[in-house]
């Protein structure tokens, strides 16, 4: 094997993938484009079955009766306090040193259900052969992002339900099922939004909502400064009003799922970017949301996006225009314009300049070091510890994908890798760990500086922190 | 090849000219004085009049209604002057304000006159007239135009708060990053042998690296095992860790710029702002924030310590909010708001506003409070009569493009 197809090998593990575990630069040296394109060819590519994992309603009202049945506990130890009080003093509490209930020590249900799926998650990451899948989802879970404050409970089932199942289909259906999804109407405001002349909007004095709108229209399809105006953004609001969310709190058997609710609705035509669309419900929003994953802006935005997350920061407007066309001829086929993506010359001669994102670091220290089960608490403390908590988001927008943005978290990085080093150093050797996670990427002063570490775990640190496996 | 030996005198022989810790600008130590500027970013755009409303305007009440606040609201707004009271989730501003030390600037906004918070932030941030892609940040660039003067020769930096920089503080000039240590932190030895990887093969990762030795140096009390904490590992700050978490990353950053030999400026960011659902101006969300942050002016004044009195913080966001209410008994993205300022340094105790007025025809196309006062005003005329940056180089590098702005007069006391 030529150390050049084994370098390309590395490469593509560290840029496509989430890093090498032992022996997979070897395995796919043979052909790492086509190791790429054959993981992302197989069937269920980047999905996850698992009967541990509920549907993000279902997971909605569980979590609602866990916090409706604590709240009526609370209710009765107050009673029972109280109750308590006004006895006689010389009474023994029955209360005394018993604990009331023991379901109340857990954790609340919407967190244990985030828990499970964060553990789903890095299970796929750590599991997978080049985890190229994973990092595509990853990616459109970003590109599609809802933040799990408030809504724990169904941020994994979101990622599982509305992301993973497109993410080598068409673009169309993945704006759909973002944008129709609960948690999605839940983040940005839309379940609330009433349309001022709608039923509801004149009984009960309420109106619209623009945030949804605004943020579909700039971040999931046609970007920003694009041409859109004010009015689009209004008139594209009260189209999707009556998007919204079954309550869970009227139906424990059916709520969290999507409706559409034509009370909310606002009733007529409307107008974006000068085309009319009629009323027709529900099918007004989703006629919209067709167009707009079909326009021009869509395909260079989401080819921008694709080309920065995993080429460089600032991709080649050749590059860009590449993927853009490809979206377009084959009206957003994902898997085709990954292909692209993949068969394109400028993602193997891009020199390795982008910093890897906290998550995709973690991933990979967890596959380096061969750590298969990980205390899932603890990937997600160090993920906040680094400014990327999983699923939680500052913003709409989503995490960054500008190095600049994430270099300075590099000291955050270097206590997590050093408190690896330290818990692994009895099973890992440093030195062999360079093979295994750089091979040929590794420079001749990162080699020197490992084989001369003081100790074993400090040895492990450094190659955690080593430019080429921070870099991709 | 072969590495140089590694040893702590290395370190601080190679570093030295990186971090020479002395800040204070030349013509202001000609003066006497040792600045201090710490900017806060409050992103997600506030709501600025929601935070000082304008009580003697006649069409306030009919334009919010019921979140119309004034003097005779329960829980009731604090008085500014005769047309501007503060919303009383901020008693500690308004304490400082009553003292001199605090005033706001009202109507005012970036340049940036459309709804996208992104594009927004960057324009806020960058110092831009307008968006576009930055790397660069207006007060990094503040601190090498102050270098390009002569004023530090030894090289400016500045401390930022969490584990991703600010954008306003990115850039040339180097920085440090002050994040809660919630990990038992790599020994010196190990980070020394990274360092010297780093300086011979990735300068950039070098320069952060460097960033956090410095930093170590100067504060043994705040990154030191003692106050590491493994276990368990950081969740998110829910309501109620918002006050705590704001003071102690606030209160922080003035720790740092307070000491004799820390930097001078720094810059931290709170996100949280967007309040297109229950505004909850009075009791709720935004009041909730508003009583973290005013936390976080007092722990700020608190840490200066003697140092206040050379000192101004500024809090401004990317724009303001609808003036009316939307559906939602909440707020969307709109452009007027306002800028908080505190500190010793500052002639306080008054509202800078050239009022729009809230009549339909008033607002910024019949939806937002117009900008009347452009905030690049107002941080040049900080950066110049605090910093003493020169006129010049904040109309073209600090703030390009922006040469018919002039710096706001008689900010400073």
């Amino acid at each position: 094997m030529s150390t050049d197809a084994r370098a390309e090998a590395a490469l593509a593990l560290h840029r496509f993938g989430l890093g090498p575990r032992e022996g997979a630069i070897a395995a796919i040296a043979s052909d790492p484009r086509g190791a790429l394109l054959a993981e992302i060819g197989r069937p269920a590519a980047g999905q996850i079955v698992s009967p541990d994992l509920l549907s993000a309603a279902q997971a909605a009202r569980n979590a609602f009766e866990d916090a409706a049945a604590r709240n009526a506990r609370r209710i009765v130890d107050e009673r029972a306090k109280k109750a308590a009080a006004t006895a006689s003093a010389m009474t023994v509490s029955l209360s005394t040193g018993a604990p009331a209930d023991a379901s109340q020590g857990e954790p609340p249900v919407a967190q244990q259900v985030l828990l499970r799926e964060a553990k789903a998650r890095y299970d796929a990451a750590i599991s997978a052969d080049i985890g190229f899948a994973e990092r595509l989802v990853w990616f459109w879970s970003n590109h599609f992002c809802i933040s799990s404050v408030n809504l724990a409970a169904v941020a994994g089932g979101y990622e599982r339900e509305a992301i993973r199942p497109h993410i080598l289909g068409r673009f169309a259906d993945m704006l759909l099922a973002a944008e129709g999804h609960p948690a999605m109407l839940a983040y940005l405001d839309n379940a609330t939004s009433i349309g001022p002349n709608s039923v509801a909007g004149i009984n009960r004095n309420r109106g619209l909502n623009e945030n949804f709108a605004r943020e579909v229209l700039e971040l999931h399809t046609l970007g920003v400064r694009t041409g859109y105006t004010q009015g689009d953004v209004t008139s594209f609001a009260k189209a999707l009003t009556g998007w919204t969310i079954l309550p869970t709190v009227d139906n424990p058997d059916h709520g969290g799922e999507f409706v559409f609710n034509r009370r909310l609705h606002e009733p007529g035509p409307q107008t974006i970017m000068g085309k009319i669309y009629p009323d027709t419900g529900a099918g007004q929003a989703r006629a919209m949301l067709m167009d707009l994953a079909r326009h021009p802006a869509t395909a260079r935005h989401v080819a921008t996006k694709l080309a920065r997350h995993f080429v460089t920061d600032q991709p080649s407007p050749a590059l860009v225009e590449r993927l853009a066309a490809k979206f377009r001829e084959t009206d957003g086929d994902l898997k085709e314009v990954t292909t692209a993506l993949v068969t394109a010359p400028e993602a193997w001669t891009q020199p390795r300049s982008k910093l890897k994102r906290p998550g995709e670091w973690m991933a990979a220290l967890l596959r380096a070091v061969d750590i298969q089960k990980p205390d899932i608490q603890r990937v997600t403390g160090g993920l906040a510890l680094m400014g990327e908590p999983l699923w939680r988001p500052p913003a709409p927008n989503g995490f960054s994908d500008d190095s600049a943005v994430w270099i300075d978290g590099l000291p955050q990085r270097l206590d997590i890798a050093n408190l690896t080093g330290e818990r692994n150093a009895a099973r890992i050797d440093p030195v062999a760990l360079v093979d295994t996670a750089l091979g040929p990427l590794a420079s001749a002063e990162t080699r020197e500086t490992v084989a001369q570490a003081a100790s074993r775990g400090q040895g492990i640190a450094l190659v955690l922190m080593a430019p080429e496996f921070l870099r991709r | 090849m072969t590495i140089p030996a590694l040893s702590r005198r290395n370190l601080l022989l190679s570093s030295g000219a990186l971090y020479a810790w002395a800040q204070v600008p030349k013509l202001a130590r000609a003066e006497g004085r040792d600045p201090r500027l710490l900017v806060i970013v409050l992103r997600g755009a506030l709501d600025g009049l929601a935070v000082a409303a304008p009580v003697g305007d006649p069409d306030w009440a009919a334009l919010r209604g019921n979140a119309a606040f004034g003097l005779a609201s329960k829980p009731a707004a604090l008085p500014l002057d005769s047309f501007f009271a503060l919303n009383p989730a901020l008693p500690n501003f308004h304490r400082l304000y009553q003292a001199g030390h605090a005033l706001i600037v009202h109507a005012a906004a970036t340049p940036y006159r459309d709804r996208s918070h992104f594009d927004g932030q960057d324009v806020l941030e960058s110092g831009l007239a307008g968006p576009g892609h930055s790397e660069t940040g207006w007060l990094n660039r503040a601190l090498a135009a102050l270098e390009g003067q002569g004023a530090n020769p030894g090289g400016g930096q500045a401390v930022a708060v969490g584990p991703v920089a600010p954008l306003v503080v990115r850039g040339p000039a180097p920085i440090v990053l002050w994040v809660p240590q919630r990990v038992l932190p790599a020994s010196e030895d190990t980070t020394m042998r990274l360092l010297n990887l780093y300086r011979h093969t990735d300068t950039k990762l070098a320069r952060v690296l460097e960033g956090r030795v410095a930093l170590g140096n100067m504060s043994p009390n705040d990154v030191s095992a003692a106050a590491a904490m493994a276990n368990p590992p950081p969740t998110v700050p829910g309501i109620a860790q918002l006050r705590p978490y704001f003071s102690e990353a606030a209160g922080n950053a003035a720790k740092y710029l307070a000491r004799t030999d820390g930097p001078r400026v720094g810059a931290l960011a709170f996100d949280g702002w967007d309040t297109h659902v229950r505004e909850g101006i009075l009791a709720g969300q935004l009041a909730t924030w508003l009583d973290a942050l005013d936390g976080a002016f007092a722990a700020i004044e608190s840490n200066m310590g003697e140092a206040w009195r050379e000192t101004v913080v500024v809090a401004i966001t990317e724009f303001g909010r609808t003036a009316r209410l939307n559906g939602d008994n909440g707020t969307d993205h709109g452009t007027g708001t306002v800028a908080l300022l505190a500190g010793g340094a500052l002639k306080g105790g008054r509202v800078i506003a050239d009022w729009p007025g809230l009549k339909p025809a008033d607002l910024y196309e019949d939806r937002d409070l117009k900008a009347t006062t452009d905030l690049r005003s107002i941080l040049k005329g900080v950066l110049r009569d605090h910093l003493r940056v020169r006129e010049k180089g904040l109309a073209s590098t600090v703030f390009p493009d922006s040469t018919g702005v002039r710096p706001f007069e008689g900010l400073l006391a």
